[in-house]
């Protein structure tokens, strides 16, 4: 689950990591209130969503006035902002943070993750902030950092130290840093952390850190003790068919294809996809309904899939496990009744009792065509919306 | 021969009382894996399908001298449930829950390096040695024991696997689900290495998905140190970046995890790599016949 850069900022205030001054807002005309209240020579405006890439899609503006900043938040919200990385569809603009402008002499690069083959939340610095750490790995990949946290001591100061020292902090600078690395240190563990990045961050012309922009997203799996984090989260930022299935409990995920996909366990599901493309089609969906694909889920799931108009047929793909075909193949055929389906439904059941689901299935008298294995349900999906 | 579990495993049940814990222990017990008893705290002393149940593991493990065991505990206490299974001395812990945090995973995998205690999951479907020990949540009935040794990354992925070598008679030896989560406990090099090892194993289907870079390190371990064929699926090549699949693991960021850096690998390390999960059965044929030459 991600932040937004205002909810990441306030989380960094609380664990004393100096940023600017700002205020988030949702009404332009709420603008006069912030500027007269944060006095400076000028001011930021930014977007709040939830991708990367802003400033170069127009999100991120300096502006030099009261009226000038008013303009460009009335500009910026309700609007769409498509970025590099949130393209084609965008997302929306529902807030905007306007900050202080400070002075800046350096930008660095600090971020924290959990490195999946080291098995240890890793710190990573850089030099050249500013850039994305992608870049930077390709341009000079000399300039990346790195301090490995043992989970036994966790960061210690000598890390900071070394780090400090790299990117060429000087005097007060080093124990300022070393400071706002331990409390990033608390923060990532105390709030279940997946990511933090803080890029830049940067030392102003009288030497002093501040933490310019802040990117944060926070472990899935801890949400249900992170519950104040939990109702931060932005759901208008996320694909709406994928709220929607995440309420129901289901795992989807929205692609541009065609071809529907209900499959049980995330690994066949994604092999299923990858099969109607090997086959000449397009999946318009990644679907999980997991092991027990009851006429409950299987209803829910479908319409959810139903949802996407582009859809023209879907492949339900399942590998009964210790759950019978038979029963399987009920569920279908309910929930099918239930959502009144009128495209055609290719079903490749797999499991105990297989020969009586499949049965069934033909038998039902609706629109299931029921596929002999994997490659031929991919055809004839493929076939159905030719 | 086999890995990991044989007909002398003696298992325990984690959250033996609950209902998956009941379902799993029951259908075990069906298969036939020696199953010694279980823990739920506040139940001990009481029996549940024939066996004792324990307040703790360190008693459980006292009692039955049990050698594995299978947790079925929810994601809040799952990690506790495996650092107690790792305190009690039992050398094989196998995970089946999914969501435990990240976090959480960090420090267990610290004490079972400590410890010496080999963790499979979390986020898996289990082990099996068809005809001898069943520790988890896979259909027994697709298993025909063989030659094959399977290590999959994806639950419903390894049945694909077994169901192809089941049809053409190749049969298994153990498969392995190492689990979709990014932090993890065994991993495919371990089980690769045990395969070798094992008479019994004559070829290994080895499945991987999107995330992380595991795939290549084996990749690099299969090149200079698997003798036998190799067959490989890699899922998830239409998957978008940055998007999370179903698996806490399973997700291209920055450039990396992509599946076709994946396939690369193994196709460089000589591994045959299906196009297609139907094509498993056949990849692993086509990788004897190449080694037999």
């Amino acid at each position: 689950m991600n932040l937004h850069e205002y909810q990441a900022k306030t989380l960094l205030q609380k664990y004393g990591i100096p940023v600017p001054r700002g205020q988030v807002i949702s009404v332009a005309k709420q603008t006069p209130t912030v500027t007269s209240e944060i006095d400076s020579p000028a001011w930021v405006v930014k977007a709040q969503v939830h991708a990367g890439g802003r400033g170069k899609a127009g999100g991120v503006k300096v502006v030099k006035s009261t009226a000038e900043a008013q303009m460009v938040a009335s500009e910026l919200l309700g609007k769409t902002l498509v970025t590099y990385q949130n393209a084609p569809d965008g997302q929306p603009v529902n807030q905007v943070l306007i900050e202080e402008t400070l002075p800046i002499a350096r930008e660095l690069y600090l971020s924290m993750l959990v490195d999946r083959s080291l098995e240890r939340i890793v710190v990573v610095a850089s030099s050249a902030g500013g850039m994305d750490i992608e870049e930077i790995a390709q341009v000079s990949p000399e300039k990346i950092l790195q301090e490995v946290c043992s989970p036994l001591n966790g960061l210690v100061d000598y890390q900071a130290r070394n780090l400090a020292f790299k990117l060429d902090l000087v005097g007060d600078q080093i124990a300022a840093f070393s400071r706002l690395l331990k409390g990033l240190y608390r923060l990532f563990k105390e709030n279940d952390l997946a990511l933090l990045e803080i890029n830049p961050l940067i030392v102003t012309t009288d030497g002093k850190l501040f933490a310019l922009d802040c990117k944060m997203s926070v472990d899935d799996n801890a949400l249900y003790r992170q519950k104040a984090l939990a109702e931060q989260r932005d759901w208008s930022q996320e694909d709406s068919k994928e709220a929607v299935a995440h309420h129901a409990g289901l795992n989807y995920i929205a692609l541009n294809g065609n071809i529907g996909c209900m499959v049980n366990g995330a690994g066949l599901a994604m092999a299923t996809m990858d099969l109607i493309k090997l086959h000449g089609g397009a999946p318009a969906n990644f679907l999980d309904v997991g092991g027990g694909a009851t006429a409950e889920t299987v209803t829910k799931a479908f319409k959810i899939i139903m949802a996407d108009p582009n859809v023209k047929a879907i492949l339900v793909n399942i590998f009964g496990g210790i759950m019978r075909c038979d029963i399987i193949a009920e569920g279908i055929i309910t929930a099918v009744k239930d959502v009144g389906m009128q495209i055609p439904v290719i079903v490749r059941l797999e499991g105990t009792n297989v020969e009586l689901g499949k049965q069934m299935l033909q038998s039902s008298g609706l629109n299931i065509i029921s596929a002999d294995g994997l490659t031929d349900a991919a055809k004839q999906a493929v076939l159905s919306v030719a | 021969m086999s890995i990991l579990v044989n007909s002398s495993t003696k298992v325990l049940c984690q959250g033996f009382t609950g209902k998956q814990g009941s379902f799993h222990s029951e259908q075990a017990l069906a298969y036939g894996t020696k199953m010694v008893g279980g823990v739920t705290p506040g139940k001990g002393g009481q029996s549940h399908l024939g066996l004792p149940v324990f307040n703790t593991m360190r008693e459980a493990v006292k009692q039955t001298a049990a050698t594995a065991s299978v947790i079925y505990v929810p994601p809040a206490f799952a990690a506790d449930s495996i650092l107690e299974a790792c305190d009690a001395g039992v050398g094989l812990i196998i995970c089946i829950t999914e969501g435990i945090p990240v976090l959480d995973m960090l420090n267990v995998k610290a004490a079972l390096k400590a410890n010496g205690a080999r963790l499979i999951g979390p986020n898996c479907p289990g082990v099996i040695t068809p005809d001898e020990c069943k520790i988890g949540i896979m259909p027994g009935s697709i298993h025909l024991r063989g030659k094959v040794g399977i290590v999959s990354r994806s639950g419903t992925l390894t049945y694909e696997a077994v169901h192809q070598t089941t049809a053409l008679k190749l049969g298994q030896s153990t498969c392995v689900g190492i689990g979709g989560d990014p932090i993890k406990g065994l991993n495919f090099i371990e089980c690769l290495q045990m395969f070798e090892a094992d008479a019994e194993t004559e070829a290994i289907i080895m499945v991987g998905e999107i995330g992380g870079s595991d795939e290549e390190a084996a990749a690099e371990y299969i090149k200079s140190h698997i003798s036998k064929p190799v067959a490989a699926y890699i899922a998830g090549q239409t998957a978008p970046a940055g998007k999370r699949m179903g698996h806490a693991g399973a997700i291209i960021s920055g450039g990396s995890g992509k599946a076709a850096d994946k396939i690369r690998a193994l196709e460089l390390a000589g591994a045959v790599v299906a196009s297609s999960p139907a094509g498993l059965g056949e990849a692993v044929l086509a990788a004897i016949m190449h080694k037999a030459g």
